[in-house]
């Protein structure tokens, strides 16, 4: 065994013609939480998603628990998906269930336990995000806070070795975005699991983060604890951590000169 | 959106249960299964000079009740004639000498084959040929010959020579009553 | 000059004919391999048969009213005009044919699926589409819950079992609104209502023919509606068009495969 869960090896994606990654390198260790940061559109969602082996790299490749996701077949892909929990972007919570089926959902499918023990269990979990009382509600009944919370009573059902997050903390208030936070970090010391997350909240990423990395146009920008980072005088880095907004990354999307197209007769 | 396990095993329930009560009304109440179920059947073959528009599947009717249904027909090219195959229920028993006719109900209804019982004591068997037929009325021919003997009767009063009305009359008889059956006795009617 | 520039004119109207007829059948070929995965992966909503009867009552007994009510007024109409016409050569007996044969062959079969895919296409569609722009797809796969297995093919086989006997209930209902014109109202004999009926129409012929029918259209149109969902755009605007196209490509594959039916049947 590995001492790391996941490993990003010399990895390209893209589609289209367009080169999304090229050439990331990227370990996680277990019982660690680490975060990949960046821009919006620098691909962090398809580096999930890459791990969760529902798209396939144009080269390089990914290995979970020192398996070649891309090489694996259905069968293969699915048993390495049991062991991995993900937290989507707005929850994902199936809107026909309740918040008690939600959470049985993956222990109804995917073990034969009995329906005693799954009642049990999840409660537990649910009580673990503190939403115990929640259980009979409809998804539609929630806050986005609270929807979020149930998505990762979720993703934990079945005590997963990696739990990803994608985005977890956009869109929530202060107070939900403060419990969120603290839940991600105990989780994750509590079941022992490897923690992903992807952001691009830099304040609580870094609260809870044992380890960082900076993508940005394809690659590894930067990497390295939260600390390092805050101190990291790479403009990027200064720039995105404390949220310039002009530096190495344009306040202008690419265009023609301004005066040249403002004298010109139309766009084109 | 969320509904109770057993209100939707139910309402599932009772939909299949309406679905095959109204398949059942179908069968029984609007379609033929009833009666096209006629069960054990005995096959005999009778051959027609004309069978006119008779399809496979058509009613065999004695006393009007259905009795059977036309199997096939398929033409004989060694005498050029039609034989038509008729399965009747194992219930009932005609005579040897019974009558096969082609009759259409009302007037432009599907024709149907009639048949009239005759005195004999040996029943029809199974693969037993009916003797005595009578074609199908074929309404064209009826009409053309209605003319012909009209206009031959008013030719004969102008031109005062009898003999032809006679022959003309003689023919639409024929027709009517079926050539076939004259060799064989008097047609049961 | 002029002559090139019409060559570039035809050139590209039949570019854009070319592309549109690749990328139709390209649909084709992704709606035949949903399809074909449908029936593979449909061994689930067999075994664990609740989640097909969950959806045989969201798409059969919910459009159980619309059925039975369209089928009443369907079968009235039908006596009244049959009438009309009928008693001007002085059979209005053979009222009961008209109708029961215009239900159990035609109206039966393709009214029932024209409403079906206005009824329950829609909703399919429109849940599918949701379910696929929330990530619940998603995060189902995520989950090694096979989507196909776990929510096409439940919905496929629902509407399959609930369009034949929709279609039976249709023209049951239809034949009893008939009789209710044709006998207490217009005075119409019941024993020759009933009798022309039975003699005319065929249990195999007309009645098993209909079925038939009901039977393909309940797979086309139940197909094309997931197809739809599952391959809308996930966007608000996505969804809305895929939920008109489900409506206006069952509707006319509805009325297409109606003329190919009828004329294999009386074929035989």
């Amino acid at each position: 065994m590995t001492t790391n869960i996941v490993e990003i090896d010399q990895l390209s994606f893209g589609y289209k013609g367009r080169l999304l990654h090229q050439g990331i390198n990227m370990v996680f260790p277990r019982g660690k939480v680490v975060a990949i940061m960046g821009g919006s559109g620098s691909g962090k969602t398809t580096l999930l998603r890459l791990i969760g082996g529902q798209i396939k790299p144009s080269k390089g490749e990914v290995r979970v628990a020192g398996e070649v996701v891309h090489q694996q077949d259905r069968d293969g892909i699915y048993k390495l998906r049991r062991k991995m929990g993900m937290l989507f972007q707005h929850g994902a919570l199936f809107t026909d269930l309740s918040v008690f089926d939600n959470v049985a959902f993956p222990m109804r499918e995917l073990t034969d336990l009995p329906e005693s023990m799954i009642r049990d269990l999840v409660l537990m979990k649910l009580n673990a995000v503190g939403l115990r009382g929640a259980h009979q509600f409809m998804p539609t009944e929630l806050s986005g806070g609270m929807a979020r919370r149930v998505a990762l009573a979720r993703a934990i059902a079945l005590d997963p070795e990696i739990i990803m997050y994608d985005e977890p903390f956009a869109g929530l208030d202060p107070i939900s975005m403060g419990v969120i936070c603290g839940l991600i970090r105990s989780l994750n010391d509590a079941l022992g699991a490897t923690s992903i997350i992807v952001s691009h909240d830099v304040k609580e990423t870094f609260l809870i983060a044992d380890y960082v990395y900076f993508v940005a146009d394809g690659v590894v920008a930067a990497e390295g604890t939260p600390n390092d980072l805050m101190q990291s005088t790479l403009p990027f880095v200064h720039q995105f951590v404390h949220g310039e907004k002009d530096g190495p990354v344009p306040f202008h999307y690419p265009a023609a000169n301004y005066q040249s197209e403002l004298l010109s007769q139309q766009v084109d | 959106m969320s509904v109770d396990r057993t209100t939707i095993d139910l309402w599932v329930g009772v939909f299949v249960a309406l679905g095959f009560a109204a398949l059942l009304g179908l069968a029984m109440k609007v379609g033929n299964l009833t009666s096209s179920k006629i069960g054990a059947t005995y096959s005999v073959t009778a051959a027609f000079e004309n069978v006119g528009s008779l399809k496979p599947n058509a009613p065999v009717k004695s006393a009007g009740v259905v009795v059977g249904r036309v199997d096939n027909i398929v033409f004989n090219g060694a005498n050029y004639e039609a034989v038509v195959t008729i399965k009747i229920d194992k219930r009932y028993a005609f005579p040897t000498d019974t009558f096969a006719n082609i009759y259409t109900a009302g007037l432009l209804g599907e024709q149907y084959v009639g048949l009239e019982a005759g005195g004999d004591e040996v029943v029809l068997k199974n693969g037993d040929k009916i003797a005595k037929t009578q074609d199908a009325i074929v309404l064209e021919k009826m009409i053309s010959q209605f003319l012909f003997s009209k206009a031959s009767e008013t030719d004969a009063k102008s031109a005062t020579t009898p003999a032809s009305p006679v022959a003309a009359d003689s023919a639409l008889n024929n027709n009517l009553k079926g050539a076939k059956s004259t060799e064989l006795g008097d047609p049961p009617f | 000059m002029m002559q090139s520039n019409l060559l570039t004119i035809i050139a590209n109207k039949l570019r854009g004919v070319g592309h549109r007829m690749i990328e139709r059948t390209w649909r084709l070929g992704v709606g035949a391999r949903l399809f074909g995965l449908a029936i593979v992966y449909s061994g689930e909503s067999f075994k664990r048969f609740n989640l097909t009867l969950r959806e045989i009552y969201f798409t059969g007994v919910m459009s159980l009213l619309i059925i039975v009510v369209s089928a009443f007024f369907v079968g009235m109409v039908l006596a009244l005009q049959g009438y009309n016409t009928l008693q001007k050569y002085g059979s209005s007996e053979a009222i009961g044919v008209l109708v029961a044969l215009a239900l159990v062959r035609e109206l039966g079969p393709v009214v029932t699926a024209l409403l079906f895919a206005g009824r329950a296409g829609t909703a399919i569609t429109a849940e599918i589409g949701l379910m696929k722009a929330t990530e619940q797809l998603s995060a189902m796969e995520m989950m090694a819950v096979n989507p196909i297995a776990r929510v096409i093919a439940p919905r496929f086989w629902a509407g399959v079992i609930s369009m034949p006997i929709l279609a039976t209930i249709f023209s049951m209902v239809g034949i009893l609104g008939g009789y209710l014109v044709a006998v207490p109202l217009i005075g119409v004999d019941d024993g020759a209502f009933w009798s022309q009926m039975q003699a005319n129409v065929d249990f195999r012929l007309d009645i098993v023919n209909g079925l038939i029918k009901s039977l393909v259209f309940g797979v086309a149109c139940t197909m094309i509606a997931l197809f739809e969902g599952f391959d809308a755009p996930p966007t608000a605007e996505g969804v809305s068009r895929a939920t008109t196209r489900t409506v206006v490509i069952s509707s006319l594959t509805v009325l297409a495969l109606d003329f190919v039916l009828t004329s294999f049947m009386m074929v035989v």
